[in-house]
């Protein structure tokens, strides 16, 4: 009798799970594990079917040029953006927290980057660096500067890449500073102010401090974004030129699906995945325990 | 300058003081002094401006309009910094990331008082209010009351003279509140600290004030000690605000050569001059005799104006008995427990100094009506 009713309970529980199983299943573990093993098999043709050759892709990827190149790309972009977009969130939150006129419409004009796709920003910022015509050269050549092809060099191109990628993040990680700083009770500030701590004063000791679990939680979220965000190089330079612009999934998109090499694209995205996850346990692990959370 | 007969000087004074947002008037043409060393607290009910005066005081909200001066300057447009006095905050405002020591010690360590000098400081104050065993804690850990004692400490160890309390004890409970009440009276009187302190509960300004501003509506009610507030309301505010229970007011109806309570026929004042008055008479002041006792004696023993009971709030000490006289509701304060039972009959009497004469229209004090005492 209780076993039966208890196996009856069993089959109830499965199957409320099981639409969320079959979705989770299809879309995130198979493919996962899928990438794992194909990171072991060598790609194969028509006259030479995939077999199983151990590491051999991954040895191949460590004697690979462009990978060492599009790393070296990658860790230029997350040393790039992460800081910069943090800071930059961090000063315009800290700005349209305070009483201003128009709050509203700068919080908004803060925000708009964010909601637009990675795509349209690329296609807006080309207009900024085409040679001769765009804004960027029209502004130079009024104080006398020469054309330049800001994405055809490459020792511009990442830069600007970079540019792109700060000015549609902060906003939106200035969204979650903002949202931290309204719970900061007004009080403290005033408490502050009457034993004469300076603005900076208070942002260094108290502000700064207090919005340390949100900072944790932009700079995975920017960590993350550093290898996932390569939209924009679809539309602005396909990794170009000379791969100066290439980034590690941009890599892993190319070998997929331009050089058909699905195994070799699997072994690095293993090895992105990795990456990945390392750095996020060492953020938890490294920050948590300097964090002060309420 | 004011001074006054003991030659102390005034740490607050305020002049005139108006806070006004577009379309409200918070604090309308306020103006009191602050004797050094003296503790005042401003009280009223909630809205009535008396957190706005104190922030004003405290230089967190500008003056729209008249001065404030600390020690005979004029700090009206200084900083709060400048102003040189310390607050404690309903909320306490503690730093939540800081432990105690950091929390009492952040204000000395923005003015960068030497190590050694905060050392001594943070010992004796720690000592004071009790914390010298919670310095490693932090706020999380700490129960309301040791929270309290930080943003206490905190207020003391700048040695300001001056020192700001906005419902300091609100978020304690009742025991705690009582405690907390002695303790910072005696602190104040140790440290000779000039105390303006806010707060909505009349026990707390009762207890603890050498003076009581009652606020309402942005504008000062009264200003005296607790004993003047209580014994002489100038104001049927007043009377209603001080007390618990509070004075009755009760309406008169002017009858030829005086007035009765509304719906009787005894004379209780004299004054023929004045349509609509108010007689405020405390509940401890009403003597109460009772019918059936009465009855014993003669019907005709029920003494003074009759009333009949309605309800009765026995509160351990005494008995509050809520009687219906005339179309009147009088409370009457009864020492111990009364054997009284809804609808007896009684009688009201008490002796015309215990009684305060109110203009009904106005609501303030008519100094020199003519109550009579109501005896036999």
């Amino acid at each position: 009798m209780t076993s039966a009713r208890n196996i009856k309970n069993q089959i109830y529980g499965w199957l409320l799970l099981t639409p969320a199983a079959i979705l989770l299943i299809t879309f995130t573990h198979y493919p996962a594990f899928a990438t794992l093993a194909q990171s072991f098999f060598s790609t194969g043709t028509v006259t030479r079917p995939s077999k199983f050759i151990g590491l051999d892709n991954y040895r191949f990827m460590l004697e690979d040029q462009v990978f060492w190149k599009v790393v070296e790309n990658n860790i230029w972009y997350a040393v790039g953006t992460i800081p910069a977009s943090i800071a930059i969130a961090l000063l315009m939150a800290v700005w349209v927290n305070e009483k201003l006129p128009l709050r509203g419409l700068v919080r908004m004009s803060y925000f708009t980057p964010t909601i637009l796709p990675m795509i349209a920003v690329a296609n807006i910022w080309l207009f900024f660096y085409t040679p001769e015509i765009g804004l960027l050269d029209q502004v130079g050549a009024l104080f006398g500067f020469p054309s330049h092809n800001w994405l055809g060099d490459t020792n511009t191109v990442l830069a600007c890449i970079i540019v792109i990628t700060i000015w549609k993040e902060a906003g939106f990680f200035m969204i979650f500073y903002l949202a931290a700083l309204q719970t900061l009770p007004p009080e403290l500030e005033e408490a502050a102010k009457l034993e004469g701590a300076s603005r900076w004063t208070f942002f260094r000791r108290v502000t700064f401090p207090l919005l340390m679990p949100t900072t944790l939680f932009v700079l995975i979220n920017a960590v993350i974004n550093s290898f996932k965000l390569v939209d924009q190089l679809f539309i602005l330079t396909k990794g170009g030129p000379d791969n100066a612009s290439s980034l590690l999934l941009y890599y892993i998109y190319e070998n997929a699906f331009s050089f058909f090499d699905p195994n070799y694209a699997s072994t690095l995205t293993v090895v992105l995945l990795l990456a990945l996850a390392v750095i996020a346990i060492g953020q938890f692990v490294i920050l948590d325990k300097r964090i002060h959370y309420r | 300058m004011l001074h006054n007969g003991l030659g102390v000087m005034p740490a607050i004074e305020l002049r005139g003081v108006t806070k006004s947002w577009p379309g409200t008037v918070a604090v309308d043409d306020v103006s009191f002094t602050v004797d050094e060393g003296s503790f005042v607290v401003l009280l009223g009910p909630s809205g009535c401006g008396k957190s706005t005066t104190l922030r004003m005081i405290a230089g967190l909200e500008d003056v729209s309009e008249g001065a404030v001066l600390i020690n005979d300057e004029d700090m009206t447009a200084a900083t709060p910094a400048e102003r040189r006095v310390s607050m404690v905050f309903q909320s306490y405002a503690i730093f939540p990331h800081l432990n105690v020591r950091e929390n009492i010690l952040f204000g000395l360590k923005v003015r960068k008082v030497s190590a050694a000098e905060q050392t001594k400081r943070l010992d004796h104050v720690a000592g004071l209010v009790g914390l010298t065993e919670l310095l490693e804690r932090k706020p999380a850990q700490l129960s309301g009351g040791q929270r309290q004692r930080v943003a206490l400490a905190r207020a003391i160890i700048a040695e300001n003279p001056i020192c700001l309390m906005d419902e300091p004890l609100s978020n304690l409970d009742a025991k705690l509140r009582h405690e907390m009440r002695i303790e910072l009276r005696a602190l104040q009187r140790r440290l000779g600290m000039t105390v303006v302190y806010v707060t909505h509960d009349q026990t707390e300004a009762m207890s603890m004030a050498d003076h009581v501003i009652l606020m309402r509506e942005g504008c000062i009610e009264q200003n005296g000690t607790p004993g003047e507030l209580y014994d002489t309301p100038a104001t049927t505010f007043t009377a209603s605000f001080i007390g618990t229970p509070p004075m009755n007011l009760i309406a008169l109806t002017s009858v030829q050569g005086g007035a009765v309570v509304a719906g009787t026929d005894r004379m209780v004042v004299a004054d023929t001059r004045g349509e609509n008055r108010i007689l405020g008479i405390r509940p401890e002041h009403i003597i109460l005799t009772i019918a059936s006792q009465a009855r014993s004696r003669g019907k005709t023993g029920l003494k003074g104006v009759p009333a009949r009971v309605s309800s009765c709030d026995y509160l351990g000490a005494d008995t509050i008995v809520e009687a219906i006289c005339g179309d009147q509701q009088v409370l009457v304060r009864v020492p111990g427990r009364c054997a009284l039972g809804d609808g007896d009959d009684i009688g009201l009497t008490w002796s015309n100094e215990d009684v305060h004469v109110f203009d009904a229209e106005s609501g303030q004090l008519v100094p020199d009506a003519e109550p009579l005492s109501v005896a036999a």
